[in-house]
């Protein structure tokens, strides 16, 4: 045998390792991990088997953890740009975190004191957006709002007005039991892991896959069946299969009838005030005025009027009826019905590129899978009208979606096409269909609000409700008596009114041009604004540095925080360096996105498992102290003592509010750990975590697992545990009330809120109605338009302001799998897998350029041009051109080499993308986002390719000078050398070449 | 005799690489490391890595087919690379069929890498002897781990579980059943050299639909009077047959 | 293949040192029968020896480059059983060692113990020791293209044709080196070296040229479809895994265009055998060393460029999971 590999009966590895649980954060996956450490030093992490998300495995990323720790691009200490560099220059000179606060604390708290709205905070992909949320609103600034906005508001609007819950974190498909797993526009997601074992369990047993997406890559690749579709089209795809299910009687009728509002009567009087609401049953006194329950069906036996879910009744689906006072009224499904006779399979096929027959026969397959091969579990529930069931069934279609469709200006419609499709086939928190995850199902809308108009701003004041809330009428928004946005993204306005996530995309824009007002310090916590979450990239950049006639920057005083070398920790004023997700304490809170399974609340925690670098601080702990500092209610006592020691002493003691019990974790409360969801703080909370793998999971018991929209039990436990305020069912919305009231107000009708409906008490005469908010005159047919109840099909905002003969390619980018956004170009070994990036173009379409493999090319659209390189792809729908998202770096930055690929080679597509749209009735600008959320239009963009001419640089283009390195960061790479050296047989380490 | 190998599924492999860097995550810092890196943080960078995971596509658009491939020694039990060593270090154990290389006998002088056609022998830049996977022999017989962690890596970390690890020769084991049952094939069977690891093929299932499917009794649309009725006006046979 | 120079030089230089010695050896038996005018004396065969023995000791000095852990090297010894380079890693030094004491026969200018064959022969130690050398050489020529011949999915290399080229240019090369050689030490020899030396190139044209043919008539057998197991008539590959090079991108693919093969071939066509050719009927008739020198040149710079070309066109089989990166 051999000295150096051992015999198979001996111990080798390391036996002074240590191992510590932890919760992972390559990604917002947020998976366990163990993390084995020798001497203190980070030197293998693995999943953790016990761990109810991965159930032991781990991704690329995670399995990579151990070179972002030790990587070179990391901040170690505090610093101030020097008073004479420009911004994103780089130059920067080293403070300490008692001047930084200082710094900060002056600043905010004049701002405080005058005009809060002044301080704007917006954070990327975070995981921390309760605490956040909660500084901001104790601070009083509207001005707050996470990655949302830019990510997938689309699909959580969409879905969550539309069934009370969604993908994404929020829900998912049940693939245990599906038989039909149809997936739109996803190419990762957040339940990176969890998605992957549950797919590869699906297709091993038997389950057929079809995957609908321009590329076939990751997921697509295994699917049985891949569906190339035109980039934006999807809407028209799925009205098309509706249009054959509801054409061909595949509906589940059962299913829509008790459990949405497709059978309830809708006024269908056009000139009626109350035109398009459903109707109530007369002067009944309503238990919660906010989610009436009073509506109508047309009783098909006793052909008349009945309150829905009447005992013994049964609702027409179609006809039109005619009230006692004469009102014109036809069951919602009916209107569903007319609308979707427009939308047939070749209607679709010449604007989907999928033939007909093709969406006829996977709307075959899906109806009929749903139908004939229905699930029934023995499981008893009750509903919340008290009927009693013996067994839980379900229509086995499973449907995931994500960005794909939501990152379109015509998304939300889209989406909802998409859940109603979804509720058709009776697959609503059903066996075998979606399934929600606590928190969800919410009502519909949810009940969070913001403030109304200006007045909740006030001096030294919280802010007078919630920063993002979900408006249910146009008296929700957040607006001024003159119409205008109070928030600088503009969010809650008419030009988004159901921006629920905010538009962080266009804060920059806005700020800069001072419109709606100007503000003063805007602090940027985990996103990277000045590359690959901001679009317009190069013009941002310059607002960033720019400076208005008096020579004041437009942004005055810029703050971020970042724990690496990123593009925009170069705008800093003031950079906070933060910790990494092994040397700090986390939350994944039931009152922000927790990692619930379907069958029940999970949320979880990090530990630290080794110390800070450097001085690099976890932001908790500088949201705490400035809070304590700036003497914050939620912070401080009243006499301005601070409250709580730091981030962890604040997760075992806050409480939303005084004895409410509900805090930021739900597990082991009560004084003992005895109690959970709600309870007093349990000051050994951590502790239990920490010997709990980091994970707090509570399986609810079977007759709370499914069809919790309307199940009694499931609602009336929710309530106790006060996951929910009230306990009524949450009926799917086929025809979406709330869309149809912000449409009245734009043609000149309904009353405030529950808007003139006819019948019930908020419409009856005598009543005082408040007077209607009406948008102002050139958003009009805006809000007309697309805030229709019923789903339609559109084309993207900017197709309709392209000439798309100039520029016929739609340009899309995918997550690959094992890189997280700007992430991850410091990571040693993963950068080895994506150093640079293609665009990948069908061979066809590229050679129609001249255009071969490998070589240089322009990609123009109307906002901008780059220069990269093109790959073949045969795996590209033929007007879709692609590539992977984020690889390409500005120069110098991550720490890594001016003349590394992924900033000669690599490639950002966000140049071609713009963040506005020229109005053109008025010559304004309006952002490219979606015109119901705000959800930003990344997918949108319309291009053209060309070849690069022979003389031309090898290298992509544009390129911006060089980052340099901040002070601190040198160290670093010491210690990160020193941990490869440690592991070396012959202790030459892998050295690297110095450079600059 | 036993033979342990992977057997891959590419039924069900999406290519996430978590196979490559739990791989890489393991060796480096166990005894077959550590791997090195060369120009980490620099242009081209580049490293030893002992399973890589690349994708091909097949067919035309839009017949296209995307296959994500991992790939690494495939612990021939006929190896070629090993009656080529010089020296010894590369070896084929005989008690479970693993090829290894003992790093304190390798000259470095890559022969043996010539001799494997699929090219899954990498020499480390600064230890200067070759390296491969070594099935983490160290994990797999480790009896301080709990037993179902005596499992390589990266089987481990799969999120897909497409990675299948057992004895090929044990007619039960998971994985013969696997290769007999799923159509396990091998790599190159051209060059005689019998990799122990095997890949399982694409499956596809499909949905066959009767065309009375769609045509049913309990159809929705009779309960509200929509199913479609030819108007009575419409000629029949029953006008003009008087038989 | 990506050609290694120290491997270039390791084939090159001991070729020709066995070639160089195989002449002197041929001049010793042919001397022994009295089938040549002339007997060079020791001024020529122990010298000529020591050059042998350096080119061999210079080859065995590149060999060393190749390896990652020379200091290691002895160890290459040990698998004589399975490793035709365990095998050549022997048979080096031995012949090595063969020459040393053939040139300690020459130089000390032995005569005992002699054998005599039968009344008119008696044989030298030298002549029992350059039998056993020649023996060596060949078993070293044998070993030399069986490392390369022996590896059976390298299409271009399988074959005996390589053997037979290493020993035909090793041949070739030594015996102009020789004629050169002689040039200076034993003028007599010339003609017969060189003419011996043209023979040689020529035969090492033609069995160079015939694996030439045979390699471009190469059909491979492995293909992407064998390689990954898809039977579809259009498989590519996207990426590789990776972007910035590996080993599997550095050792088996030369990176060179076509055009420059094409060119590196024709170079090696010319320079290695019809310019010696000539060079040597040149220097031969007109008894120049310059030219015998340029002859000896050409055809060394030729070989390089030859064997250059030998690792360059073997195309491994592993470069069909090694095409594209994205
Ligand atoms: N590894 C990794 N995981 C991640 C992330 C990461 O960066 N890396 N990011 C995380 C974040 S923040 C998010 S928001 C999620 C996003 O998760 P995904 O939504 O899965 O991510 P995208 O890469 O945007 O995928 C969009 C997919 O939609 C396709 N597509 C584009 N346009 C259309 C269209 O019009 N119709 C259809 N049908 N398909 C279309 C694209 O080809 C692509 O496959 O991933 C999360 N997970
Ligand atoms: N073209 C195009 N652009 C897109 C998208 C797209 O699909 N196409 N997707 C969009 C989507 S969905 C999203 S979510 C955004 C994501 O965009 P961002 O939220 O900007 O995500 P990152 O680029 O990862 O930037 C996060 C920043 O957080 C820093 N960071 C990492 N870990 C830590 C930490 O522990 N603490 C702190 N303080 N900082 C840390 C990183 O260094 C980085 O600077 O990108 C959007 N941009
Ligand atoms: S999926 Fe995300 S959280 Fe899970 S292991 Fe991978 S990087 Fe970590
Ligand atoms: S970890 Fe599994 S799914 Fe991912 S690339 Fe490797 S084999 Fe494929
Ligand atoms: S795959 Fe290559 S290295 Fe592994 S045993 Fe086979 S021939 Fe040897
Ligand atoms: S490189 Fe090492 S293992 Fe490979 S043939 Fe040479 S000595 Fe053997
Ligand atoms: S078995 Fe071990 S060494 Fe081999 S590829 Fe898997 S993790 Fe790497
Ligand atoms: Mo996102």
């Amino acid at each position: 045998m051999n000295a150096s590999l051992p015999p198979p009966s001996a111990a080798p590895l390391a036996p002074t390792a240590q191992i510590k649980t932890t919760t992972c954060y390559m990604c917002a996956c947020r998976c366990g991990i163990r993390v084995h450490l020798v001497d203190g030093k980070v030197r293998y992490i693995d999943g953790n088997p016990e761990h109810p998300l991965n159930r032991g495995v781990i991704c690329a990323k995670g399995s990579s953890g151990i070179m972002k720790q030790y990587s070179p691009g990391r901040l170690t200490k505090p610093l101030m740009r020097k008073s004479d560099a420009d911004r994103g220059a780089g130059e920067f000179e080293e403070i300490s975190w008692e001047r930084a606060f200082e710094v900060l604390a002056e600043r905010l708290a004049k701002i405080r004191a005058t005009d809060p709205k002044k301080f704007a905070l917006f954070t990327g992909r975070d995981q921390m957006q309760a605490l956040t949320g909660l500084f901001a609103r104790q601070f009083g600034t509207p001005n707050y709002a996470a990655h949302g906005g830019f990510c997938s508001v689309n699909m959580a609007a969409g879905m969550i007005y539309t069934i009370g819950g969604s993908f994404w974190e929020f829900g998912g498909p049940d693939l245990d039991r599906a038989r039909l797993f149809v997936m739109i526009g996803t190419a990762e997601d957040h339940h990176s892991n969890p998605l992957k074992i549950a797919i590869s369990k699906f297709k091993r047993r038997g389950g057929r896959f079809v995957s609908v997406n321009p590329v076939r890559t990751g997921y697509s690749a295994i699917a049985d069946e891949w569906v190339p579709i035109r980039p934006g089209t999807d809407g028209a795809f799925l009205l098309a299969v509706m249009h054959e299910l509801v054409a061909a009687g595949l509906y589940d009728r059962e299913f829509l009838v008790r459990y949405s509002n497709a059978g309830q009567l809708v006024n269908v009087d056009e000139t009626s005030d109350a035109f398009g609401l459903l109707v109530s049953e007369p002067g009944q006194e309503e238990p919660v005025p906010d989610y009436p329950r009073n509506m109508l069906w047309w009783d098909r036996h006793t052909n008349g009027p009945v309150p829905t879910h009447q005992e013994g009744a049964d609702p027409y689906l179609f006809g039109e009826f005619t009230l006692a006072g004469g009102t014109r009224v036809k069951p919602a499904f009916q209107l569903l019905e007319e609308r979707l006779k427009q939308y047939t399979a070749e209607w679709a096929e010449g604007i989907t590129g999928v033939p007909a027959a093709t969406i006829r026969r996977l709307a075959h397959e899906m109806g009929i899978t749903a139908r004939d091969e229905r699930i029934e579990l023995p499981i008893a529930w009750t509903d919340c009208w008290g009927r009693e069931h013996e067994t839980v069934t379900g229509n086995p279609v499973a449907f995931h979606a994500m960005r794909g469709l939501a990152a379109h200006s015509n998304g939300f419609q889209t989406i909802r096409a998409l859940a109603i499709l979804m509720s058709l086939l009776g697959t609503i928190d059903r066996p075998g269909g979606f399934r929600h995850k606590a928190p969800f199902p919410r009502a519909i809308p949810p009940a969070a609000k913001t403030p109304k108009g200006p007045q909740g701003v006030q001096p030294n004041t919280p802010l007078g409700g919630l920063a993002l809330g979900w408006p249910g009428s146009p008296d929700d928004l957040f607006i001024d008596e003159h119409g205008k946005p109070v928030r600088i993204d503009k969010a809650f306005s008419w030009e988004y009114p159901l921006a629920v996530h905010g538009l962080m995309h266009n804060v920059i824009t806005n700020a800069w041009r001072g419109d709606p007002y100007r503000i003063d310090t805007l602090l940027i916590f985990m996103a990277n604004m000045a590359w690959n979450s901001t679009m317009n990239t190069t013009e941002v950049r310059k607002m960033l540095n720019d400076r208005d006639e008096g020579g004041e920057y437009r942004i005055p005083f810029l703050v971020v925080c970042d724990a690496f070398h990123s593009e925009m920790s170069a705008f800093a004023d003031l950079l906070l360096p933060d910790t990494t997700y092994l040397e700090r304490h986390d939350v994944m809170s039931m009152l922000d996105r927790p990692i619930s399974e379907f069958d029940g609340p999970v949320d979880s925690v990090r530990v630290p498992v080794v110390p800070p670098t450097g001085d690099c601080k976890p932001f908790q702990e500088v949201l705490i102290e400035l809070g304590s500092r700036l003497a914050l209610p939620a912070f401080a006592h009243p006499d301005g003592s601070r409250k709580y020691r730091d981030y962890p002493d604040f997760i075992v003691n806050f409480e939303t509010e005084p004895g409410s019990g509900i805090g930021f974790l739900a597990g082991w409360r009560g004084k003992g750990g005895e109690k959970f969801m709600k309870g007093e703080p349990n000051p050994q909370q951590w502790e239990m975590y920490a010997q709990n793998n980091c994970v707090f999971h509570l399986p609810l018991p079977p007759s709370y697992q499914y069809m919790r929209n309307w199940n009694r039990g499931y609602m009336e436990w929710a309530q106790r545990a006060r996951i929910r305020r009230y306990s009524d069912p949450v009926l799917v919305h086929i025809y979406s009330e709330v869309l149809q009231r912000f449409r009245l107000a734009a043609t000149g009708k309904g009353g405030g809120k529950g808007g003139g409906r006819e019948g019930g008490k908020a419409g009856a005469e005598g009543v005082e109605r408040k007077p209607v908010r009406r948008p102002p005159e050139h958003l009009r047919s805006r809000i007309a338009t697309y805030f229709d109840p019923l789903p339609f099909y559109y084309p993207p905002l900017e197709v309709q302001a392209s000439d798309t003969r100039k520029y016929p390619l739609a340009a899309v980018t995918q997550r690959p799998m094992a890189m997280y956004h700007s992430w991850d170009s410091q990571n040693a070994w993963l950068r080895q897998i994506h150093t640079h990036n293609y665009l990948f173009v069908n061979p066809r379409t590229a050679r129609l350029q001249g255009i071969e493999d490998g070589d240089w090319i322009w990609v123009e659209s109307q906002w901008g041009k780059v220069r990269c390189m093109c790959r073949h792809s045969e795996a590209v729908e033929a007007g879709t051109v692609w590539t992977w998202n984020a690889i390409g770096k500005a120069s110098g930055a991550w720490a890594l080499a001016p003349d590394a690929n992924e900033s000669r080679k690599g490639f950002l597509l966000n140049h071609l993308i713009t963040e506005e749209l020229p109005v053109a009735s008025d010559g304004g600008r309006i952002s490219n986002s979606d015109p119901v959320t705000g959800q930003a239009g990344w997918y949108d963009v319309r291009v053209r390719i060309s070849k690069a001419a022979p003389d031309e640089a090898r290298e992509t283009w544009p390129q911006f000078a060089s980052m340099r390195a901040y002070p601190g960061m040198a160290g670093v790479r010491k210690l990160w050398q020193a941990y490869v050296a440690a592991g070396a047989m012959d202790g030459s380490g892998a050295d690297r070449r110095r450079r600059r | 005799m036993t033979q342990l190998a992977l057997v891959i599924d590419l039924n069900v492999c999406v290519g996430c690489q978590a196979c490559v860097t739990s791989c890489k995550e393991w060796n480096t810092s166990g005894i077959a490391g550590y791997l090195s890196d060369d120009r980490p943080y620099d242009a081209d960078p580049t490293g030893t890595f002992f399973n890589r995971v690349q994708t091909f596509e097949v067919g035309e658009y839009p017949n296209t087919q995307t296959v994500h491939f991992p790939k690494s020694c495939l612990h021939c039990e006929d190896p070629p690379c090993v009656p080529v060593c010089p020296t010894g270090a590369s070896y084929k154990r005989a008690e479970d069929g693993i090829v290894l290389v003992d790093y304190d006998k390798c000259i470095g002088c890559k022969y043996c890498s010539w001799a494997c056609p699929y090219g899954v022998r990498e020499i480390d830049e600064h230890q200067k002897v070759m390296k491969k996977c070594t099935l983490c022999v160290d994990r797999i017989y480790d009896q301080k781990l709990p037993r179902e962690e005596r499992r390589p890596a990266c089987v481990m970390a799969c999120p897909t579980n497409a990675r299948l690890f057992g004895d090929i020769h044990d007619p039960d084991s998971a994985v013969a059943v696997a290769i007999r049952e799923r159509g396990g094939y091998q790599l190159m069977p051209e060059w005689g050299t019998h990799p122990a690891n095997h890949y399982l093929p694409r499956r596809r299932t499909e949905i066959v639909i009767q065309p009375d499917e769609l045509v049913r009794a309990d159809n929705p649309l009779k309960v509200d009077g929509k199913l479609p009725k030819p108007s009575l006006k419409e000629p029949a046979l029953d006008d003009v047959t008087s038989w | 293949m990506q050609p290694a120079f120290s491997v270039i030089f390791l084939t090159t230089l001991i070729g020709a040192g066995q070639g160089l010695f195989l002449a002197l050896y041929t001049v010793e038996l042919y001397s022994l029968f009295e089938f040549l005018p002339a007997q060079p004396g020791p001024a020529f065969y122990a010298p000529g020896t020591a050059l042998a023995f350096a080119l061999l000791a210079l080859g065995l000095v590149a060999s060393f480059f190749h390896l990652g852990r020379p200091e290691r090297g002895w160890r290459a010894a040990a698998r004589w059983r399975t490793s035709w380079l365990s095998r050549e890693v022997i048979v080096l030094p031995a012949f090595m060692a063969a020459t040393a004491a053939y040139w300690l026969a020459h130089w000390a200018d032995w005569r005992e113990p002699s054998v005599a064959l039968g009344a008119a022969l008696t044989i030298a130690p030298s002549v029992a020791i350059g039998a056993a050398a020649t023996v060596l050489a060949f078993a070293l020529f044998l070993c030399t293209g069986m490392i390369y011949a022996c590896i059976k999915f390298l299409q271009e290399w399988a074959t005996p044709l390589t053997v037979a080229n290493y020993l035909m240019l090793g041949g070739a090369s030594g015996f102009t080196l020789a004629t050169l050689f002689a040039g200076r030490t034993a003028p007599e020899l010339v003609p017969f070296l060189g003419g011996w030396a043209a023979v040689l190139t020529g035969i090492g044209f033609l069995t160079r040229a015939a694996s030439l043919a045979r390699n471009a008539g190469l059909k491979p057998k492995s293909s992407l479809q064998t390689a990954i197991g898809v039977k579809h008539p259009r498989v590519v590959q996207t990426a590789q895994g990776f972007m910035g090079g590996s080993f599997n991108t550095r050792e088996f693919i030369h990176g060179r265009t076509r055009a420059f093969l094409r060119a590196i071939k024709w170079i090696f066509l010319v320079l290695a055998f019809p310019v010696p050719i000539a060079l040597l009927g040149a220097g031969v008739a007109a008894g120049s060393s310059t030219l015998l020198a340029a002859a000896f040149a050409a055809q060394y710079a030729g070989l390089l460029a030859e064997r250059w070309f030998f690792f360059a066109q073997a195309n491994h089989p592993q470069n069909l999971y090694y095409q594209a990166i994205a």
